[in-house]
């Protein structure tokens, strides 16, 4: 039952990204193209899905419990440190040269052709290669 | 501004908080989704994390796909050649693991919980994708 209300929940979350073309890379980088021709709508996409986590989470942790059993899995750290800011930095320089974040690369694959695959490979060797950098 | 699309955003960025609420009230999960895939890839001990990170990865794999039976193919264009989109999947991948999330995981869920470390990660990748972007577009002139 919690895998298949997941996998409802990814397809959800697939369909909000299509809807709003997050997963057309063009789209994506005239958004963050400020001095070009700007699209605000990832500023509108970020905002009515901030908003509707905002309140939704202040319902679902009136609960002690998730619905469908475990706990409520919560980041506990609050530290500002170093791997935080460089790696987030990393982040955002791929994620302008290739107009993908992990989600939309994802869904843009089952209907985007070759380059989200190849954005696939990429990301997964990145994530991998965590494990060999110190920071 | 003539490709602003505000209301397919705001319709689509309410189902994907929708969604994030979900998964926490059902399964107690941050909606991250490097955090997801890096789950999938690495899998822990803890068993049924696996498959539960897996679903919602193929749940978003499969979603245009439902988008597809009652509308058009949605547009998916690159205007920039494929080594930009591999040097910057693996740097996506690769900052995404090391600053503990992504657009999603600290952009949506974190944001919402006001949590400092997501607002500091959000605002720090939104500024180095617009500089990114600009020496792309404007210094490079690609």
């Amino acid at each position: 039952m919690r895998i298949f209300s997941s996998l409802l929940i990814g397809v959800l979350f697939g369909i909000g990204l299509t809807i709003s073309q997050m997963i057309n890379p063009e789209k994506i980088i005239n958004f963050l193209d400020i001095a070009g021709n700007w699209d605000p709508s990832l500023l509108v996409v970020m905002g009515s899905a901030l908003l509707t986590t905002m309140i939704g989470y202040r319902l679902a942790f009136r609960r002690k419990d998730p619905v469908l059993g475990g706990v409520f899995q919560i980041p506990t750290k609050t530290a500002i440190d170093r791997p935080l800011v460089i790696g987030s930095a990393i982040f955002g320089i791929g994620w302008g040269l290739a107009g993908f974040c992990p989600g939309p690369g994802i869904s843009a694959a089952s209907v985007g052709g070759v380059m989200p695959w190849a954005f696939i490979g990429a990301m997964t060797l990145g994530m991998w290669s965590r494990s060999f950098v110190k920071a | 501004m003539e490709n602003f699309t505000p209301v397919s955003a705001a319709i689509g960025g309410t189902l994907i908080g929708l969604s994030a609420v979900l998964f926490m009230l059902l399964n107690g999960r941050i909606a991250g989704i490097s955090g997801l895939v890096a789950g999938v890839l690495t899998p822990s001990e803890k068993g049924n994390d696996f498959w539960i990170s897996g679903a919602f990865v193929v749940g978003l794999f499969i979603a245009p796909l439902i988008v597809m039976v009652t509308s058009d193919r949605p547009p998916i264009n690159f205007p920039q050649p494929l080594w930009m989109v591999v040097v910057g999947g693996f740097l996506v991948g690769m900052g995404s693991r090391l600053g503990s999330g992504c657009t999603s995981g600290h952009g949506v869920c974190g944001i919402a919980r006001l949590s400092r470390r997501s607002i500091i990660a959000t605002l720090t990748f939104m500024i180095s994708a617009v500089i990114t972007v600009f020496f792309v577009r404007h210094v490079m002139g690609g």
